[in-house]
């Protein structure tokens, strides 16, 4: 079920990009039988010239993009046309596609399936019909599926809403809603096509170059490779043992190959990285995270670009810590490879191996392999051509050149991590110690007061002075609770009062701007604004068993004191 | 002074000390203490008592860290306490208040030796002794056994006592406080005090008190304030020479300087507590070797122990140096019962007698 989504999800941002719109899609996953699923995924993409249609959706393995040699998502997974058998030969139902390439154009829908034998579309409808997109793509597929993988599908929108900032995804599965939103407003420019690399060629792909070319050998090279002059071309040539004046259309099979050879002997430089990838960026790795997952520190790193065996590829990492992720256990790995989820055999994968061989503990995590705790990484890797271990593209090779900056990348991230982690101690522990001293000041004054035999002194001037923060405190006298917020900071603040007690103090001063009960559970909520040094009180009735927090003031500011605890 | 004028005395400078933390909180001040350094680094001699007593170092507790806001908040609550005990004229004992603090809350004591030193810091604050807030210390049942009588002003009124034909074989047992206690005549021309209950038998049941007309105090370990208190008086009231038999280790050593030049933790009332004429007669390092006593290795333990002795200024003589260096050199200890290896009277017929005579006590 996941494979059928992620095709078509990535085949629709893919579309997306390329017309250099806002992806927004669309995918509602309902169950149709005890054992049958039905998908259906629209995006506002370009849409497909109908005439197109039969071939994307009917015929296995073709593409239009499939020798291009740059970072794209369609080098992942087993082509949308496989969904489409899969569903006609558990379920024997045809595949629905409706398609619209603009405004003036009418919508396009068909039944489709796959002739088994011949590998050919089989049209079993088409018909135009009426649309209220003006552009775009749906593709509905039934299929035999269970719902279990449920959790892994959102996980892998999540992912996939993460490493796609610009994409609004929205899916209904089995009733239930999932929403991740549009993090940047800028349309992804999509990386364009380079030359291939001498080094990273395949005979396959020697062949095709050479198949229909013309004239001598030596411009041929240079005109059809990266980085390759005039002056390496002679070289490639004389290392082959062929003329440079050798007529490319007459090269016999032994030729090419010792061509091959030389093509990946001789010294090249490396190809151009840029224009040829994506990266997401930093930034927006990292507004993509925190838009998705709730951390009290995040932060990524985008390696420079670099090369392995002829292929250009970059690194990018990022790591989020505490928040709402979960205390126990290990951290939360997300790989990428071109911006795609990469959801089965963690275990097999190179970024896996590369995070379990860091040495977390001196940035201040525990590990057992992997780091443990509230912790979140994040690994994508760039390339014209992401080395997988399997055809099933769900775990990178250990390519040693890919490794090393998956681990440069990792340390760098650790060593912020380390920084952040001592930092928070630190407040943390300030913050304790003069929590401590605020709850037991008032007591010193009261018994001092008993045993002098004088009016308990006012200590809020003291508080102040060791807190230099804002003060909450709440106190039960005689049945009335006393609600009081100082603001020993140097700045005006506006913050909010937050209070959740059994108690429906209707007689409370000021009255609340909010009250709401549940369970008879009163939550209050008091506006407050205060300048530097000054001070606000509330009192009402009650017995004082609830709890009070501040809004609107950073953590490390405040300073919550229950004087009845 | 009268017990009522000690009494108003005691609630007026306990009083000081919570007005003063008042005065601060009203003026807007962090409330705070300062106290003497309670280290060796802080203990000088002084040459006019001839006893050691705590130096200029002060360190101030200020309410700006939990740990000394919660140190004064206790004191408050040990003020109040007291304050209250003096109005009705009860007294309690250290451990007592220990358990009284239970129901303090934030300032219940952790263990006794946190109240027990709390009390030593109200001591040096009011400067005086914590018998006047009505503390008193356990009995700790050191004793004496020889020819001295005393009178004792128990609560069924005065007896007097004589401290070897009244008492049992264990001796007159030293009350916790010997305010009450007066020292009437004696035949004695030395006052032997030893440290463990073995030798204090040993020396009786040979007759040595008799023989060399000595005045055995029994010091159970490291002595009690009380145990000092009588000591000093002895030496102060009879001018008795004063003599200290213990173990041969670290340990006893200690013993021996706070008996002879009082204790760091209780330097605010060395001039009351130590007797500077008290001697050491051993087992000094040195016997080890003279005596061929059998010996245990010093543990590492007990090597710190003697190295932090070397930098204790208490132990800065000659005399000192001398033995704790002889001492780390053998890597060897020994109990003054070793001397039993050499015969059970040897340690009163030979070694006492010779080593007394070296002092020139004898």
């Amino acid at each position: 079920m996941i494979t059928t989504v992620k095709e078509a999800v990535d085949n629709a941002l893919d579309a997306c990009e390329e017309a250099e719109v806002l992806p927004d899609i669309e995918i509602a996953v309902r169950r149709t039988g005890p054992e049958t699923v039905r998908i259906a995924v629209e995006d506002n993409g370009p849409g497909i010239m109908p005439e197109h249609v039969p071939f994307v959706f009917g015929k296995l393995l073709y593409g239009s993009r499939f020798h291009q040699i740059r970072q794209s998502r369609g080098q992942q997974g087993i082509g949308i046309s496989a969904a489409v058998l899969y569903a006609q030969l558990t379920t024997g139902l045809p595949t629905v596609v409706t398609t619209r390439t603009g405004a003036r154009e009418p919508a396009h829908r068909f039944e489709l399936r796959i002739r088994v034998e011949t590998n050919e579309p089989e049209v079993l409808s088409h018909e135009e019909v009426e649309w209220d997109r003006i552009h775009g793509t749906r593709v509905e597929i039934e299929f035999r599926a269970s719902l279990a993988a449920k959790k892994r599908l959102v996980e892998y929108l999540r992912s996939t809403g993460v490493v796609n900032p610009h994409a609004r995804l929205r899916a209904e599965i089995d009733g239930e809603e999932f929403v991740s939103e549009r993090v940047v407003d800028e349309v992804l420019v999509p990386p364009k096509a380079i030359k291939p690399h001498p080094l990273g060629i395949e005979l396959g792909q020697l062949a095709r170059l050479v198949e229909g070319a013309k004239g001598p050998l030596a411009p041929f090279l240079v005109d059809r490779f990266v980085r390759v002059g005039a002056k390496t071309a002679d070289e490639i040539c004389a290392a082959a043992g062929l003329a440079s004046t050798a007529r490319v259309e007459s090269l016999s099979g032994d030729d090419l190959s010792r061509l091959l050879g030389a093509l990946q002997s001789v010294r090249v430089p490396p190809p151009p990285t840029t224009q040829c990838l994506s990266p997401i960026g930093q930034d927006l790795l990292v507004r993509g995270l925190s838009a998705e997952y709730r951390m009290d520190f995040v932060v990524a790193r985008t390696r420079p670009s670099a090369v392995y065996g002829g292929h250009p590829f970059m690194v990018e990492a990022a790591i989020g810590y505490g928040g709402n992720l979960p205390v126990e256990g290990s951290a939360h790995l997300m790989r990428f490879a071109n911006r795609v989820p990469l959801v089965y055999q963690q275990g097999a994968c190179a970024v896996t191996r590369c995070v379990a061989e860091v040495n977390w503990k001196a940035y201040g995590l525990s590990q057992a392999g992997l780091p443990q705790g509230p912790l979140l990484i994040l690994v994508h890797v760039a390339s014209t051509n992401v080395p997988f271990t399997s055809e099933s593209k769900d775990a990178i090779a250990a390519i040693p050149e890919i490794e090393r900056e998956i681990t440069l990348a990792l340390r760098d991230l650790g060593r912020d991590l380390k920084t952040f982690i001592s930092r928070r101690d630190r407040t943390r522990q300030a913050e304790e110690r003069a929590r401590a001293v605020c709850a037991i000041l008032p007591e010193l004054a009261a018994k001092v007061a008993e045993v002098t035999e004088r009016p308990v002194p006012d200590i809020s001037p003291i508080e102040g002075q060791i807190m230099r923060k804002v003060v909450a405190k709440k106190w039960t006298l005689g049945g009335r609770v006393g609600i009081e917020v100082q603001n020993h900071t140097g700045r005006e603040l506006a913050l909010q009062v937050y209070e959740q007690s059994g108690d429906p103090a209707g007689d409370a001063e000021p009255v609340p701007d909010f009250a709401t009960e549940l369970d008879g559970v009163v939550t209050r909520v008091w506006q407050v604004s205060l300048p530097p040094g000054g001070a606000w009180r509330a009192e009402y009735t009650g017995s004082g068993s609830g709890t009070i927090d501040l809004r609107g003031v950073d953590e490390h500011r405040k300073v919550v004191v229950d004087l009845d605890v | 002074m009268s017990r009522n004028d000690l009494d108003a005395r005691a609630r007026a400078e306990l009083l000081r000390i919570a007005e003063a933390w008042y005065d601060q909180m009203h003026g807007g001040e962090v409330p705070s203490i300062a106290l003497p350094t309670r280290t060796k680094q802080n203990i000088e001699y002084d040459d006019e008592s001839e006893v050691w007593k705590y130096g200029e170092k002060e360190s101030l507790r200020s309410a700006h860290t939990a740990k000394s806001a919660l140190h004064l908040l206790k004191m408050a609550w040990v003020i109040g306490f007291l304050k209250q005990q003096l109005a009705e004229n009860r007294s309690s004992t250290l451990r007592e208040l220990y358990y009284i603090s239970e129901g303090w809350k934030r300032a219940k004591f952790g263990a006794q030796e946190e109240s027990n030193l709390l009390i030593e810091d109200l001591e040096i604050l009011t400067a005086l002794q914590r018998e006047a807030f009505h503390l008193r210390p356990e009995e700790d049942g050191a004793t004496i056994f020889g020819p001295l009588r005393i009178r004792e002003a128990t609560r069924r009124g005065p007896r007097e006592i004589h401290c070897r034909d009244d008492v049992g074989e264990a001796g007159y047992a030293i009350p916790n406080t010997v305010e009450g206690l007066e020292f009437l005549e004696h035949d004695a021309s030395m006052v032997v005090a030893v440290e463990t209950g073995g030798m204090y038998a040993r020396l009786q049941e040979n007759g040595f008190d008799e023989e060399h007309r000595a005045i055995l105090v029994h010091l159970k370990g490291q002595p009690a304030r009380s145990t000092r208190r009588v000591l000093h008086m002895l030496s102060d009231r009879f001018d008795l020479p004063v003599t200290v038999f213990t173990d041969g280790d670290p340990w006893s050593y200690r013993i021996f300087a706070s008996v002879a030049y009082g204790s760091i933790k209780a330097a605010h009332m060395s001039e009351l507590l130590a007797t500077p004429r008290a001697q050491f007669i051993g087992v000094q390092p040195t016997d080890i070797a003279d005596y061929q006593l059998p010996s245990d290795k010093l543990t590492d333990r007990d090597v710190q122990a003697l190295k932090a002795e070397l930098t204790d200024p208490r132990f800065d003589t000659d005399y000192w140096r001398l033995q704790i260096r002889r001492q780390l050199e053998l890597g060897l200890k020994t109990e003054q019962q070793a001397f039993a290896a050499r015969g059970l009277d040897f340690v009163t017929r030979e070694y006492l007698p010779a080593r007394l005579t070296e002092m020139g006590v004898l």
